[in-house]
């Protein structure tokens, strides 16, 4: 898009410092009051941001298109037909509080877990359910018992929703008793990111702006899950608006990993991960943007999958950004993870970029896989994924996943990526463009927080509307919504979004090429295992790279999941294998993750979680 | 409460070229909205038609109205526009209290629709103005102050928000800037509206009603010094909502900017509102390097790239070119080039049209849609087509008159009736007992009584003078209250004296 001020961009695209006189004018654009020491703060810490991300204006992109849709489609239309609206009384529920009202704890304790009902995969007890050996009402209660029992630690849930659940177990115990399951996991229950609508339960996207909000309808994506009768536990912490990669950007505070407490569970969708990880949820959905469901599952040694852009609805999960999001599910099994993936993936209407398009079957692959032959398959390992800033046992666990794979018959090949530098900067220009859009709708108009300027008579609603923002947006939301203000303003537009989208377009060319000579991609899934809890918190930068490995597949919008590769030598803790697919091809990630699980179960002699130490009566 | 100074009109053209520019927004009637399955019903109880998309609840979605982007190429092609053969939807990001998402969902520099242009007739004289760009967009809430003396935003106690429209397909057709047109450049805006009206009437994608919004026009203006060739500093005039105010918008800003211009101060690029009551415009907000709208494309649509085959099948539902069918309905109505001008210039041309169809003769529908209608409607300072009077009741009105059952006189009597809402032209005439009576035996007594009142005049019936006969006629018919055929009072009185 052209600007509206052509000239003035090259003029202006050499400097990288924006200084505080420019935050006070992004922050104004923005509608955030920030005070003067907030201003100090943030003027030095965007320009540390900026300088980085500044470095891809050196890549050349005269002929290169931009992408802004990771896929090419075009024409997607409704027809012209009325449905039904939402009632009055909806559309006017959840007007803005104007006090600081509690999120609901979890439930109460309801003495200790039964039997080892928690510990199971979703695929055992879906058998389990089906062989009539338990009841949905019973493992859901177990589950509840779990999270009674720990999440006082582990912090996964900011909502649990016991009553709600029980009674869908019911549903789906009434459903089993007639011989009608709604579907292979009828009445295996689940835990749900708290960034997906869920229609009379609480969604905050862990932020306070949306505190109190309680949504009207469900995302499609829930009303997936409530139509196959998965019963819904609660909802699980997350960062703030799924910005960050440690859950410590929550407002209602971090989680931790079940594997050290001490020690973040990786972001966004930490709670999700250690809710599995922790046995609170035999599944869990997820959202990933730039590796959200993947990196946690790395370092909770969970499994964890971003399906294909398109794959599976975005309608009713809050943007981060749009472009990149993807929901996709965390279990604790390649095989798990199958399952879920059909029951939330397929075409949505209601959501303008989901793939019109019957997909290979995600289950077969999975247990094809398991079986563990790998003959014929081309692995890629991408240069630029690995070396230096990767901890010496991550490698080591990822060579050791290679080396399996190879045994199993595989064929590895090296495979250069050379925009991949560049993808770290080009995520940190569109989604901070793209979230900083999105989350003008908060403006304490119509629902969640509404805060009144201190010391200002009968303050207008553009005054309630800054103090809001600002009082009910934690500090990473703003750095990140003055940065994109700032990308997408006039006379940057060029050098900053309109540059991204054309390296964009080349990591997907990098992809293309490397999917010539290779059926998957292999890397380590986070440079790191789990650091301790506000290691990274003041340094931003030092934050973003732990999605370093990650974030090239939203760019592109192919399909990535994540494996636990076992423990790392140095520190003990969890590592993780990612495997890349090309677009629509989610099968082969199955396929070749599951290969890749049997193999290293059979080197581990059971699960990876067991390794972990137990929680039972762990006090904090 | 205006301190403008304003040079006459006459003065501003010596001194000065206007140059013009139109931007019209046109609500589609689609049944449903833009972006979500809401309906898109005028008037309904506030918040009724709303859904989670276009109420801008987080996490919901749009996805486009295929009938919209149709009605949006079927205006482009009646602009004589190129239609894109790929383009997007944008975001431009402003805050506003009635705005659900804080963006609105527009295009930016990729219209569906783009350089086309439209003949318009100012006086028997065509002028053409060319068109920049249609693109589609969604319509924001509606605000509501309450409180507070002006109704306005500013002194407001509160504000209440109906996102009823919240959503609604519109088109925003832009011109380029119009220059030349000299004197009659406020005739050439309004004749642009009222003919775009037509267009848009004619296609059938909108209600096409300026009184309730359902088209909107902004009216730029600047001034250059005459024969420089220049364009100077543009004002944008907001609510200008009817095709008189077009004109009068124009022709107020002209003099205001020459007033501002002759004191040697600078026009300020801004915003400014019409008023309807006082014919003046007022200072919005100014706009400045503070409006940054950072437009990027909307990364939950996508393109939208209509083939050449679509957009060919669309053309073929075009209607008939309007100046072509001017020329032809002229021909068929029989009416002089100075009736047919009238009628187009009174926007008028679509009502006649329907009002023969419906049957009454071409002179009767123009007679009563440029006379009688057009002074109420000019006294209720609304559209023609807004008063609560239809073409169907016209051509009944023309019935019943041509059946004898009323004259002129009382037509006009049913035309008060169905403006105070009374019901059909029929039941107007039943319930105000306004049919003329035809009983000989009736008029006879009241003719008789008149005679009997002014012998004098009778007298000079009887001696031939035929012609004073008007007077005892009018006696006759204000005994009678008008509802008398005055030819057969004539002849009951000349059979009576001669």
């Amino acid at each position: 898009m052209p600007e509206d001020t052509p000239g003035s961009s090259t003029s202006r695209s050499d400097r990288v410092e924006i200084t505080r006189d420019e935050v006070a004018h992004l922050a104004n654009l923005a509608r955030i009051d920030l005070d003067d020491a907030e201003l100090d703060h943030l003027a030095p810490q965007l320009s540390v941001i900026l300088e980085s991300v500044a470095s891809i204006s050196g890549v050349a992109g005269d002929d290169v298109p931009p992408t802004s849709h990771a896929l090419p489609m075009t024409n997607v239309f409704r027809e012209d037909v009325v449905r039904p609206c939402l009632t009055a009384e909806q559309a006017l529920s959840g007007a803005p509080a104007q006090g600081a009202a509690a999120v609901r704890g979890p439930a109460d304790p309801r003495g200790r877990a039964v039997s080892g009902l928690t510990r199971r995969t979703a695929a055992e007890l879906a058998d389990a359910l089906a062989a009539g050996e338990t009841t949905s009402v019973e493992l859901t209660r177990a589950h509840l018992d779990r999270i009674a029992e720990v999440d006082g630690a582990v912090h996964a849930f900011l909502h649990v929703d016991a009553e709600g659940a029980l009674a869908q177990a019911a549903a789906a115990d009434e459903r089993r008793a007639a011989g009608s399951p709604a579907s292979a996991l009828d009445g295996v229950p689940i835990a749900v990111k708290d960034v997906l609508a869920t229609q009379g339960l609480p969604t905050t996207c862990g932020s306070k702006i949306l505190e109190g909000w309680i949504p009207p309808y469900d995302a499609t994506v829930v009303a997936r899950l409530k139509q196959a009768g998965l019963p819904i536990l609660g909802k699980t912490n997350m960062d703030e608006f799924a910005m960050g990669s440690s859950t410590e950007h929550s407002a209602y505070g971090p989680t931790h990993n079940p594997w050290d407490l001490d020690r973040i569970p990786g972001g966004s969708g930490g709670g999700s991960a250690a809710a599995v990880a922790a046995f609170e949820a035999p599944l869990a959905i997820g959202t990933d943007t730039g590796g959200s469901i993947r990196q946690p599952g790395a370092v909770t040694g969970t499994v964890g999958v971003k399906p294909t852009y398109g794959g599976v609805s975005r309608y009713g999960l809050v943007a981060l950004a749009n472009s990149l999001d993807q929901a996709g599910p965390v279990t604790r099994t390649v095989l798990d993870s199958a399952l879920l993936h059909e029951v939330i993936g397929g075409h949505d209407p209601l959501d303008s970029t989901s793939i019109d398009q019957p997909l290979a079957s995600l289950v077969d692959a999975a247990r094809r896989g398991a079986a563990g032959d790998l003959t014929g398959v081309r692995i890629g390992v991408v240069t630029e994924l690995g070396g230096e800033g990767y901890q010496a046992g991550v490698l080591a666990r990822f060579q050791e996943s290679v080396d399996l794979m190879v045994k199993a018959g595989a064929e590895v090949v090296e495979v250069s990526c050379p925009s991949f530098v560049h993808a770290l900067a080009t995520y940190y220009l569109i989604l901070p463009a793209e979230a900083s859009s999105n989350l003008a709708k908060f403006d304490a108009m119509r629902y969640g927080m509404r805060v009144l300027p201190e010391g200002v008579e009968n303050p207008s609603a553009e005054e309630v509307m800054r103090a809001t923002r600002d009082a009910g947006f934690g500090d990473e939301v703003k750095r990140r919504i003055i940065l994109g203000t700032y990308a997408l303003s006039s006379g940057y537009y060029d050098a900053y979004y309109g540059q991204a989208q054309k390296v964009r377009t080349l990591i997907s060319r990098d992809f293309a090429a490397a999917f010539e000579r290779a059926d998957v991609l292999v890397s380590p899934t986070a440079p790191t295992t789990a650091f301790k809890l506000g290691e990274k918190l003041d340094d931003p930068m030092a934050m973003y790279l732990n999605d370093l490995a990650t974030i090239p597949a939203n760019l592109a919008g192919v399909p990535g999941i994540s494996v636990p590769s076992g423990l790392a030598d140095e520190d003990g803790l969890p590592a993780g294998v990612q495997i890349l697919a090309p677009a629509l091809a989610d099968d082969r990630l199955y396929r070749v993750g599951a290969a890749l699980e049997a193999a290293l179960l059979e080197q581990w002699g059971g699960p990876l979680l067991d390794k972990a130490p137990a929680l039972e009566g762990a006090a904090r | 409460m205006s301190a403008d100074v304003l040079v006459p009109f006459d003065d501003v053209l010596e001194r000065f070229d206007p140059a013009l520019g139109l931007e019209v927004h046109v609500e589609l009637n689609t049944a449903s909205k833009m972006f979500c399955g809401c309906p898109t019903e005028f008037g309904a109880e506030p918040n009724t038609q709303v859904c989670p998309t276009c109420l801008g609840l987080p996490g919901a979605m749009p996805v486009v109205n295929r009938k919209a982007v149709e009605s949006a190429i079927r205006i482009g092609l009646a602009l004589n526009c190129e239609i894109a053969e790929w383009c997007r939807f944008a975001r431009k990001n402003y805050f506003y209290p009635d705005m659900p998402k804080n963006f609105q969902t527009s295009q930016y520099d990729e219209p569906i629709a783009f350089n086309g242009f439209m003949d318009v007739e100012v006086d028997g004289q065509a002028f053409r103005v060319e068109i920049e760009r249609a693109h589609m967009e969604e319509d924001t809430g509606k605000s509501l102050h309450v409180g507070g003396a002006t109704g306005r935003i500013h002194g407001a106690d509160y504000s209440l928000v109906d996102y009823n429209r919240a959503g609604i397909p519109l088109i925003e057709i832009v011109t380029r800037p119009i220059v030349g047109a000299g004197e009659k450049a406020p005739e050439i805006a309004k004749a642009y509206v009222a003919q775009l009206r037509d267009l848009i009437v004619a296609l059938g994608v909108s209600d096409a009603r300026m009184d309730q919004g359902s088209i909107r026009a902004d009216v730029n203006l600047s001034l250059s010094p005459r024969g420089a060739g220049t364009l100077g500093t543009r004002t944008e005039t907001k609510n200008v909502n009817s095709l008189r105010s077009v004109e009068r918008a124009v022709r107020y800003e002209m003099s205001r900017h020459a007033g501002v211009l002759e004191e040697g101060r600078p026009i300020l690029q801004e915003t400014r509102h019409w008023h309807e009551d006082t014919g003046i415009t007022t200072s919005g907000r100014e706009k400045s390097d503070a409006e940054d709208y950072r437009y990027f494309p909307e990364p939950d649509l996508v393109p939208v790239a209509p083939s050449r085959e679509w957009v060919e099948e669309l053309r073929g539902t075009l209607p008939e070119n309007p100046t072509q069918k001017r020329a032809r309905l002229q021909a068929e109505w029989g009416f002089s080039d100075l009736e047919m001008r009238d009628t187009v210039g009174a926007g008028a041309l679509g009502l006649v049209e329907e009002t023969i169809a419906a049957g009454a003769s071409p002179q009767a529908a123009r007679k009563w849609w440029l006379s009688d209608m057009a002074r109420r409607a000019n006294e209720a300072g609304v559209e023609l087509t807004a008063l609560a009077v239809t073409p169907l009741d016209v051509a009944r009105v023309q019935t019943l008159v041509d059946e004898g059952k009323i004259n002129d006189k009382l037509a006009r009597q049913v035309f008060d009736g169905l403006l105070a809402g009374e019901g059909t032209p029929d039941e107007i005439v039943e319930a105000r007992g306004l049919a003329i009576v035809s009983d000989d035996g009736a008029l006879g007594t009241a003719v008789d009584n008149a005679i009997a009142a002014n012998p004098d005049v009778a007298d000079k019936i009887r001696d031939g003078k035929v012609a004073a006969a008007g007077a005892l006629i009018g006696a006759v018919m204000k005994e009678m209250r008008g509802q008398a055929d005055a030819g057969r009072v004539r002849e009951l009185i000349l059979e009576k004296l001669t």
